[in-house]
């Protein structure tokens, strides 16, 4: 019997190194024939099908859906039978040449990266396969090379100068973590993005063909604190529709959203504060000794007023319990921070937040993000929350209407807090102003108590000495 | 392969000026754009056979089975070596998938001592010339140069630059013309094969207006396929391409492109003008590139499915079958062995394309010069002792 034919992922461009596998067309077990179409693959370039060199039957297939193969690798094996020299295409070349990938190739394609240049597709890193020198060459052949070519003939040719902008990013697939394509942004852009520390990688590009803009490392610089949003902006290409699976955290989120959307009534209110003299007070919080270790942040103070308004309103701390017809009111505040993690939306909270000194507070908040963002958070970490804070100011808006976290009955979202003129004591100032808003389950808390939560966070936040005062 | 570069040039460089000048066109586009043509058409896709005043043709049956028999295996040869190209046998392919009828048309138009220049696309042109479709290969898989000796079949080297070969031809076309057989029993002519992408190209003007002020017998064969790589012919020309013609004072024609008799015909009586020395003409052959640009392109990111269905009634080789049919000029038995032969052919390509040996390194040195050159010699020598110096035996390669 002879060894089953493999083959080999073509180059099915000009230069391009790898692809992913988009659908086999066959399976183990299947009999082909020449130039039948095997299987769907995506390359930088294109979308092609790969038609099969042999005649047989499928043995194997070496790589699955989705999956990215560098060229060269064997994607299939297939059996051609006894009398398989009688097919053209089984010459002894490509008889050789089934073996040697296995022990060479296959490796080769995990370790290698590729670094970017300007066009093309960029330059191998990995190991270059120079061949050995006989260590008796004459001083003549020594000499030769600078005359003769820099490279040796087996040496691969170079990228071509390909039309880079029109690459498309391959589709999404957070779990597979392949080279990412470098962002597309001009020179000075770059520069300013350096200069702002910020990671060219984890902007979102709005520019014509996926560049990044100057605004939008401007804008991605104000809100540095926010993490990238999804793997989802990476190279978008204007025109072609991307595809990105549902699942994990975002399948998740998805479900609790449309769930606590089309159970719970939700009313959303807003309010507008000066603020000016919360920022004042995180500023002396910070320089206090009891807090040299963590960080001060206003959404430190906004937490401890929420914990306040709903020391005052217990009814917002509350769960609607549909079977049993019964409100719930609970007696500790498990507070929610709403965080944008690599994963998606997750939110973690701080088990009886009500009891912690301001400092404890302080740390908790730290830790939490900290976790969520690495991705650690605990099944136990991110249940049981009671009410939610969402800092959608970091990301540079005013504010919006936030949806109910599924089993609770209010949720405030923080907006940026930025410069506005404002009448403060009857004289136009410029005053640092933020605005809130908070959405309630209607079914629980109606316009009186909702306005009052709100207003009593807002009041606290204007002028920080009432948290002494209600506290 | 110099193929690369030259394509992901070309393609750069359209979608730079895409942008830029978007709005300028949409704005203007309306006014400018010239009615459709009519196009000189001897068989309708539908297999009837017209007649055009300027242009008879008397074909035996004999002569048309023939045609198509050579429509249906330059397709064979083309679908093999995409293929091949998939499976990792060539380093590229430009296909002429839906421009047979244009090339077989006019490729059979040529005369012995008439003289092809063609781009990379023009397989059509070189089966008629007698090439073997294995020298086209060794081009695409790498391991030559190009190939094979022009003047053996009167088929100049393939063009990757586009456009370059109008100015060869009408080079050759002025040669011609200076060994004084114009207009003589000896006579010849040139053609010069391109797109229309390559209508834009400085080259190709410039080769007009040699042509025209000299007079050359030179006839451009010009297949517009309605897209350069992925640029519409809308950004080309405001005019109908054959009218370009009028501007640099010699004749030119719209002809179905997808019409193998009308092709031939045309080119005819073109190649035979300039014979007589009447000088240059361009024909537009109007057709539709069916595949992609090459096996690097994706053609479904900028082009309407739909466009693709309404060439396809058009189809070149459809059509003859349908005359072939209706005339009870051949029967299902010469059908099925026309296709047998394809297939015969395609796995000759194969196993020709699988067989081909990897060139000796030593092998770019021997096409340079006709005289033998000291400093060549030199280099020569220092890279054999170069090759030599490695462990492995790879040099023979």
């Amino acid at each position: 019997m002879a060894e089953p034919k493999q083959f080999k992922l073509p180059d099915a461009g000009e230069g391009l190194t790898e692809a992913e596998i988009v659908k086999w067309h066959v399976q183990p077990g299947d009999t082909v024939t020449i130039n039948q179409m095997i299987v769907e693959i995506e390359t930088a370039k294109a979308v092609v099908e790969l038609p099969s060199p042999y005649e047989g039957v499928v043995v194997g297939l070496h790589a699955g859906e989705g999956d990215t193969v560098a060229v060269g690798t064997p994607i299939i094996s297939i059996d051609a039978g006894d009398d398989g020299a009688a097919i053209p295409a089984e010459t002894a070349e490509t008889g050789e040449t089934a073996e040697a990938p296995k022990k060479q190739e296959a490796p080769r394609a995990q370790k290698e990266e590729r670094q970017p240049v300007l066009v093309g597709y960029g330059i191998k890193t990995g190991p270059t396969q120079r061949r050995k020198r006989k260590s008796n060459a004459t001083a003549g052949a020594a000499a030769a090379p600078a005359a003769a070519a820099p490279e040796a003939p087996a040496a691969p040719p170079p990228p071509p100068a390909a039309p880079a902008p029109a690459a498309p990013a391959p589709p999404v697939r957070p779990a597979a973590p392949g080279p990412r394509s470098r962002a597309l942004a001009k020179p000075p852009v770059r520069k300013l993005a350096k200069d702002l520390g910020v990671d060219l990688g984890t902007v979102a590009p709005t520019g014509p063909h996926g560049t990044i803009t100057r605004e939008d490392v401007q804008s991605a610089a104000a809100s540095t604190s926010a993490p990238p949003t999804a793997p989802a902006t990476t190279a978008l290409v204007a025109g072609e529709e991307q595809r990105i699976p549902i699942k994990g955290v975002r399948k998740h989120t998805a479900a609790a959203m449309v769930s606590s959307a089309f159970t719970a009534p939700h009313v959303t209110e807003f309010l507008q504060v000066d603020v000016t003299e919360t920022l004042a007070a995180v500023r002396r919080l910070r320089e206090l000794p009891e807090f040299a270790e963590v960080k001060v942040s206003p959404l430190l103070l906004v937490a401890k007023a929420l914990l306040l308004a709903v020391r005052r309103h217990p009814l917002a701390n509350s769960h609607w319990d549909e079977a049993a017809q019964e409100i719930v009111v609970k007696p500790q505040v498990n507070l929610g921070i709403a965080a944008a993690t690599e994963r998606g939306l997750v939110v973690p909270n701080i088990k009886g937040a009500q009891a912690l000194t301001l400092p404890d507070l302080a740390r908790a908040i730290g830790e939490l993000t900290e976790t969520a963002r690495a991705g650690k958070a605990t099944p136990a970490d991110l249940t049981g929350g009671t009410i939610t804070i969402s800092n959608v100011g970091v990301f540079g808006v005013d504010t919006g209407t936030p949806i109910l976290n599924p089993g609770e009955v209010a949720i405030l979202a923080i907006g940026q807090i930025r410069d506005m003129p404002w009448v403060a004591d009857g004289e136009l100032a410029v005053r640092k102003v933020c605005t809130l808003s908070l959405s309630f389950d209607h079914r629980v808390i109606d316009g009186e108590l909702g306005s009052k939560v709100l207003r009593d966070v807002g009041a606290m936040l204007h002028d920080p000495l009432t948290m002494l005062a209600w506290g | 392969m110099t193929v690369d570069a030259s394509n992901g040039a070309a393609s750069a460089h359209h979608e730079s000026s895409d942008s830029a000048h978007e709005d300028v066109r949409a704005a203007d586009r309306p006014t400018r754009v010239a009615e459709p043509p009519e196009l000189v058409q001897l068989l309708t896709p539908e297999g009837d056979r017209v007649d055009h005043p300027d242009y008879p043709l008397d074909l035996a049956p004999d002569e048309v089975r023939s045609i198509y028999r050579d429509l249906v295996l330059v397709r064979r040869i083309d679908a093999e070596a995409n293929s091949l190209q998939r499976q990792g046998e060539l380093g590229i392919w430009a296909s002429l998938l839906g421009q047979e009828a244009a090339q077989i048309g006019s490729g059979r138009a040529l005369g012995a001592a008439d003289m092809a220049f063609p781009t990379y696309r023009e397989h059509g042109v070189a089966w008629c010339r007698g090439l073997p479709p294995r020298k086209l290969l060794e081009l695409y898989r790498g391991v030559s140069h190009g190939g094979w000796d022009p003047a053996e079949h009167n088929f100049h080297l393939y063009t990757i630059v586009i456009g370059s070969q109008a100015l060869h031809a009408t080079g050759y076309a002025m040669g011609i013309q200076r060994d004084g057989v114009v207009g003589g029993p000896n006579a010849a002519a040139a053609i010069a094969y391109f797109g229309d992408g390559a209508s834009s190209q400085g080259d190709v003007n410039e080769a007009f207006v040699f042509a025209s002020v000299f007079n050359a017998p030179v006839v451009f064969f010009c297949q517009n396929n309605q897209w350069a790589i992925s640029e519409p012919l809308e950004r080309q020309s405001r005019i109908p391409l054959y009218r370009r013609a009028n501007g640099f004072g010699f004749p030119g024609v719209r002809v179905d492109g997808n019409d193998v008799f009308a092709c031939l015909a045309v080119t005819r009586r073109a190649l035979q003008a300039a014979r007589d020395g009447q000088g240059p003409s361009l024909i537009e052959a109007f057709t539709y590139r069916m595949g992609a640009h090459t096996t690097s392109d994706d053609p479904t990111r900028y082009r309407p499915d739909a466009d693709l269905e309404v060439w396809k009634l058009k189809d070149p080789i459809e059509r003859v079958k349908a005359y072939l049919a209706r005339n009870d000029l051949a029967d299902q038995e010469f059908f099925d062995a026309v296709e047998a032969d394809a297939d015969e052919l395609g796995r000759q390509v194969r196993a020709d394309c699988l067989d081909m040996p990897d060139p000796s390194p030593m092998a770019m040195f021997e096409n340079v010069y006709v005289e033998p050159s000291a400093l060549l010699e030199e280099e020569r020598e220092q890279f054999r002792t170069y090759l030599a110096s490695f462990e492995d035996e790879e040099a023979g390669r």
